[in-house]
Order: structure tokens, then sequence, then C-alpha cells
């Protein structure tokens, strides 16, 4: 698993890429009462506005931390927005993006070097 | 997160060591949630009690020699006839009829009028009432005081352990009265919706009275983020966002601040305007809104007629704890402003449904008897 300064997290499976946000992020961001995902066939590049989390106080852009193709939104946190508090890091993902540059991927940082950058916030 | 040129309550180092994240307001620095977070605070509000610190606002006492009939030259409503131990809900207006605050003003003694203003505003509403009422009345600003807030259904039953008094008062009386063993303006009032008082205490005592209360286990510190959902489920526009210097009380739907005398006497400021918009009714009309799919609709957020042409704008808007969906107020003609007509909130581009929705949108619950 890789991270971005925006607290996004990255998984890589051959060259499809999953995204969501950090427990970091989940916390800091309280309640989670809306989510809007990205639908499949969007292209993006890293930095791209990619999905929407809302909690009742604000809206937040989540960015796109690998270019590429999307290939699936979690359409399931529709009816289940609370799963991004409840699991950030698993079934609370946002999308899958095949992604066209493995390089991009290899360039975020890894645990150690995002839990020192947690340290240093 | 911390700025050196935010200003800090007297609660300050309270709201820290509770874990509060603290925020800029108003210019100073304010606790927008605690541990628990916004949602949870918001329900406990409604269900048990809930202590807000609202320092940050401005009070003050209006004294002189006949401050109740001075304050109606700079308000429409009507303070000669304002009782002692009596609270009263009004709008600071300008010249054009457009509201400059909202506040409240209340007779808890014998000691002019005292007043809660906004904390954003507070310097310039002082200002302008020192100026405007010069050689009548002075404003003596309370800077040594805190204001705390215990709202909810078990806010009565908390206060009755410090204050009996308390107990004895219903909504929008104000007294001076001694409890925690300090001096206290206490009114049964509050921004949420709930029963539950306002406290202001001296800044020396706020501390204290501050941890006596949150060591009842029926009170738990809350922050602006609640304050915030609390009041827009409640009905309650927040200055600067649904009510500014443009805007009426008829446009408001605040014309209630517009007193029945005053309006006879048309002698406030902006009576032209005022007096034609109460007759003829206004161009425009704060409402609430229902957001019946999507995203919540939030300040800034255009609102369209069924067929999509824009007719006005969300004022705030957000996530209501209470009634698990997104609702949001704002401007519209008054011919779409009655309860039941289905408009579209365009959130990033999208027309979304929405409903005309009367407000409260959850039922306030005022002690009006006891």
């Amino acid at each position: 698993m890789r991270f971005t300064k925006d607290h996004e997290w990255v998984t890589l499976e051959g060259d499809v890429a999953t995204v969501g946000i950090t427990a970091y992020a989940a916390e800091q961001l309280g309640d989670v009462v809306f989510v809007e995902v990205p639908e499949a066939g969007k292209a993006v590049k890293a930095g791209d506005n990619l999905a929407v989390v809302e909690s009742v106080k604000a809206a937040s852009d989540i960015y796109a931390p690998v270019t590429g193709e999307v290939i699936e939104g979690n359409t399931g946190l529709g009816d289940a927005p609370e799963t991004v508090n409840d699991q950030p890091e698993k079934a609370g993902w946002f999308a899958k993006i095949k992604i066209a540059d493995q390089a991009e991927y290899e360039a975020l940082m890894d645990r150690a070097a995002y839990e020192d950058f947690l340290q240093s916030l | 997160m911390s700025d050196a040129n935010l200003k800090t309550t007297p609660l300050n180092a309270a709201h820290i060591a509770a874990g509060a994240r603290m925020v800029p307001f108003a210019g100073y620095s304010m606790p927008v949630q605690y541990k628990d977070g916004v949602m949870k605070e918001h329900l406990w509000t409604r269900e048990n009690a809930g202590l807000f610190d609202v320092s940050h606002m401005g009070q003050a006492r209006l004294r002189g020699v006949s401050p109740l009939s001075a304050f109606e030259e700079v308000t429409p409503g009507d303070f000669i006839g304002l009782k002692p131990g009596k609270q009263r809900y009004s709008v600071l207006l300008n010249k054009k009829g457009g509201i400059i605050d909202d506040l409240m003003a209340a007779r808890p003694d014998d000691d002019g009028l005292f007043v809660v203003v906004n904390g954003a505003c507070k310097d310039n509403d002082f200002k302008i009432i020192d100026d405007e009422l010069a050689g009548q009345v002075r404003i003596d600003r309370l800077e040594d005081r805190a204001l705390l807030a215990l709202q909810g259904p078990k806010a009565a039953a908390v206060l009755a352990d410090h204050a009996p008094e308390a107990a004895t008062m219903v909504f929008m009386d104000a007294r001076s009265i001694t409890a925690f063993g300090t001096d206290a303006i206490i009114s049964r009032t509050g921004y949420t919706g709930e029963d539950g008082y306002e406290i202001s205490i001296p800044a020396s005592e706020a501390e204290r009275v501050w941890n006596t209360l949150l060591a009842d286990d029926r009170v738990k510190p809350i922050g602006l983020g609640a304050r915030d959902s609390l009041r827009l489920e409640a009905g309650l526009p927040l200055y600067g966002h649904d009510v500014d210097e443009t805007v009426s009380p008829v446009e408001a739907d605040l014309a209630f601040a517009v007193s029945k005398k005053r309006r006879e006497a048309r002698d406030f400021p902006g009576a032209a305007r005022i007096s034609k918009e109460l007759a003829e009714g206004a161009s425009r009309k704060r409402v609430g809104l229902t957001v019946l799919e999507g995203a919540p609709a939030r300040e800034g957020a255009e609102i369209a007629d069924e067929a999509g042409n824009v007719v006005g704008v969300i004022t705030s808007g957000g996530f209501s704890p209470s009634l698990g969906k997104p609702i949001a107020m704002g401007f519209v003609p008054p011919a779409l402003a009655v309860a039941g007509t289905k408009l579209k909130v365009i959130v990033r581009g999208k027309p979304q449904s929405a409903e005309v929705t009367a407000m409260p949108f959850v039922p306030h619950r005022y002690v009006r008897k006891i």
C-alpha cells in the first residue's frame, strides 16, 4: 500500500490501482454522510478531482493519486457512506483506476514514510 | 492551528485539554468539535444536555438616561415595552432596512439593557450603537465576562442543581442571580431549538463553572460544528450567511422582530422599505429546503425551478443528523416560497430534487409555561 500527502491510500494489483482515504483522514473528516464516486470510463490525471466526501459540516475533494482510467467506482458507498469511517482502508475504497504508468505508484510514500509524514503534522 | 493573531476565550485551555479541534472563528480560536465529533455531539444535545462556549459573542450594557427608548432608534423592536426580567430577539438595522446584526437584548436587572451580539460583528455593532445614540446612552462592553450555553432536554434539570431559581424561568426570561457562587446573568434561551440557558459569568470563574457543569454525566462539551447543524435544524438564521446588510427582516422571515407598535409608528431605520415589504411582500424570502436526493446543498449552491431557471441561492446547508438527510436554507421569490414547492438545487453542476419545507425542520422545545 502507498500513500499521498493528501491522505489517500493506493494498492496495486497488476495494472489496477484501488484508491481510498486513510484512517487518519477518515478520523479528521468525522462522520461521512455522503460520497460521490466517479463513473467507469472517466479519465483522470494525478491531482484531478476523483471523488467528493461529505461530513455533516463540509465537502472535501478527493484527488486522483495516479493517472489512468476509472474502471469502477464504489457505488456501495451511496447507501452506506459510513463505511468510509468504519473500514477506510478496506471496504471504504472509492475507485479502481487502470493506471498508465506504474512508476507513478512506486513514487508514492510507503507506510513508514507516511507515518513519518503524519508525525510531522 | 495556532495563530498569534487569534484571540482566545477564557476556556481555551479547557477546550484543548478536552481534545477539541480548534479553528479560527470570528477572530477567535474556537472548538469546532471535541473527540466525539459533530454527529454525536449534535445528537447528544437533542437527547441530553450540551455545553457550549460562546464567549466570543459580544456582551454589553447599554446605560444612560433612557436606554430602552434609545435602543428603539437602531432596532424595530418594542423595547419601551420590554418588562423587567424579559429578553427580546431583535435586529440592528441600517438606513436601508438591511440587517447589520441580529441580537438579544434583556432586562435581567435594573442596570440598563443587557445586549448580546454576534462575535464577528461586535466591534462594528457597538461602534454603531455608540455613534447613533451618542449623548443619550453609552455602550459598556463586558470584556471580562464569559458566556456559556447549556442546551437540551436535560439542561433545566442540570442547571437547577446549581441555580434553583433558573427552574422558575420560562423561555425568554432573563435574570441576574447568584449561581455557582458568582454573579450570573441567566436567560432561558439558546440557538439550538431546544430548551436551555445562556449563562454569563465573570471570565475568572468560567473554567470552574465549565468544569462543574461537565462533571455532570448528563452534560458533554459541544463544538461550533454541532452548534451550526443544531441551529440549521431549528430554522434559525446565521448572520453573515443567511442574513447580511442587504437583507431586510421581511426577506429573512424575521418580521416578528418588527413589533406591532413600531409598524404603526414607522419610526425605525429603513422603515420605508420594511413597511412596503410588510404590506406588499418582499421580492425574495428565506425558506427551508429539504434535499430529496444526492449530496448536501451548501452555501452558494444555486436554486432552480423545475424548468431549470435559476431562482435563488442556498445560504446555508448541510446534513441534518436528527433527520438523516440534507437540509438547507436559501432565498427564493415569494411565489416559490410555499411549503411543498418542488425545486432543484445545483450541486457541483448537477440538479438535485428539493422541496420547500416549513421551518423549523426539527420542532422547537422551548419551555413557555411552567
